[in-house]
């Protein structure tokens, strides 16, 4: 473990993390805080009143040039030609078989300038394949190292952002900004952006930051916070809090072997565009039905069902759980799985395999939860 | 409190007697409890069922793993902690109390002997 932790790269934040005595591990490579404390309080926390994360391990490319867009357009499932600065979108990338590279987040920056916001473990993978693209004068550039990432998330976080002094210039604008929508503003003459996106369910807001500004925006936010009970939160609930508000997370729902029809997201999907790398292949799975869907199952008892754990029917093979979790805040046990289509038309019932047991349960609708207001 | 009274096992497992009775009480130790994280789910072994020392005898769901939960000593299962099952943080918050998840009634008494006492579990887990 030693070993590991020094060859892995630290956030502007890590220090802080360790300060407040965070357990610490390696995550795509990065040095990150689990959890502070306790994964539930954290995810209560986020439910009820807010956090704040440090993803700043998210990788980001930043598209310049006359066509910035319509070279994204081509990179993506999604259809980012009609959306105006300051409008984000979510998106996948899929190779020419229809198999998913990534998913991500276009931020539509300016007229010309996209920033494409993709998960840390894949920040090479998907670097290599937006180089495969004709560059049509546009300029790609692995702009990573230079932002910070911060995540505030939960039913107070407009609040706690608008009592912080950093904040005080765009009061209006957090007010205004509507749900995958952004703006920027200058800190100190630097750059920086604010979108309305999160991967908790909750309202919230992410902030890009210039890296030597990191620290001073995370204790201005708690500091600001503190009275409406902002918590730091660790990567332990933000896997449980995306989890139940059912969001696919790459190298589970999502990987270099499934289609994003596969895992549900057909919204994100804009087979109606003239081209994107794998159009083709998902036109003619969608014509034949997709080989596996993602659903979401209830389970009988409180053992929680883990990825790559077998779901079968009627002592067949029906598919694969890809995250699980005893739900925080629904207080059951829930898991997402990919099944084979051909179980998957039959039935609404299946078992899963816990060690040498099985559990009974039943498909119920994503996303498990919905909260008021994103 | 006294550990006087109390066994480790390598699994991180504690065992609590009483001299004059042939039940003991077990537990997780607050190692084992810190490295589980949050436990949500309890997996008992039946009340009348027989455990035998070092095998499993149920889980411990938490939420980023699940851990067997090992019989200390060989026994017949006498009690479950079944405050558990609404209140499963009991076993982070007070592992050696409160938290605590089974009693036995002991097979072998001297089977307690080749177990741990604090000062050498505490020297297991680099607490000294």
């Amino acid at each position: 473990m030693s070993d590991a932790v020094s060859d892995t790269k630290k956030t502007p934040l890590t220090f802080i993390h360790q300060s407040l005595g965070a357990k610490m591990v390696e995550f795509a490579g990065f040095l990150m805080p689990v959890s502070y404390g306790s994964i539930l309080d954290e995810h209560r926390a986020v439910r009820e009143r807010a956090g704040i994360f440090d993803v700043s391990h998210m990788g980001e490319f930043l598209v310049t040039g006359p066509r910035a867009r319509e070279f994204v357009n081509e990179v993506i499932t999604n259809d980012c030609s009609k959306l105006a600065p300051g409008a984000l979108q979510y998106s996948v990338m899929c190779r020419e078989d229809g198999t998913t590279v990534d998913d991500l987040l276009v931020f539509v920056l300016g007229e010309e300038r996209v920033l494409l916001v993709v998960n840390a473990a894949n920040i090479d993978k998907d670097f290599d394949h937006v180089c495969t693209f004709d560059k049509h004068g546009v300029k790609v550039e692995n702009v990573s190292d230079s932002w910070a990432l911060l995540a505030v998330q939960g039913p107070m976080t407009r609040e706690i952002l608008k009592a912080c002094p950093i904040f005080r210039s765009v009061k209006a604008q957090l007010d205004e900004t509507a749900y995958y929508k952004g703006f920027s503003f200058a800190y100190e003459g630097d750059e920086v952006l604010v979108s309305r996106t999160g991967y908790t369910g909750e309202l919230g807001f992410e902030i890009f930051i210039p890296p030597p500004h990191a620290p001073v925006f995370w204790e201005r936010i708690v500091e600001a916070g503190s009275s409406h009970g902002i918590i730091p939160i660790g990567l332990g609930a933000r896997d449980t809090l995306r989890f139940e508000a059912s969001y696919c997370l790459y190298g589970h729902e999502l990987d270099d072997t499934t289609s994003p029809l596969e895992a549900g997201l057909n919204w994100a999907v804009k087979l109606n565009k003239p081209s994107f790398r794998g159009i083709e292949a998902l036109r003619r799975e969608k014509e034949a039905g997709s080989p596996r869907t993602l659903v979401g199952l209830d389970l009988e008892g409180r053992n929680i069902a883990r990825p790559g754990y077998r779901v079968i029917k009627d002592g067949a093979d029906a598919g694969k759980v890809t995250s699980g979790a005893f739900s925080p805040t629904l207080q059951k046990s829930l898991c997402m799985a990919l099944i084979d289509r051909g179980a998957k038309d039959a039935s609404t019932e299946y078992k899963i395999v816990i060690r040498e047991k099985q559990a009974a349960a039943g498909v119920t609708a994503l996303p498990f939860y919905k909260s008021r207001a994103k | 409190m006294s550990f006087e009274n109390v066994r480790f096992t390598k699994n991180h497992e504690w065992v609590r007697f009483e001299q004059g009775s042939d039940v003991a009480t077990v537990g997780i130790t607050d190692f084992a409890s810190g490295e589980l994280g949050d436990v949500v789910f309890v997996e008992f072994p039946r009340v009348g069922q027989k455990v035998k020392a070092g095998e499993p005898m149920g889980t411990i769901e938490a939420v980023k793993t699940v851990a067997d939960l090992f019989a200390p000593v060989s026994g017949v299962v006498e009690e479950a902690n079944t405050a558990l099952n609404d209140e499963p943080s009991l076993v982070s918050e007070s592992p050696f109390d409160q938290g605590w998840l089974v009693k036995l009634k002991l097979s072998d008494r001297a089977e307690l002997d080749k177990l741990m006492k604090k000062s050498e579990y505490d020297k297991l887990v680099g607490k000294d």
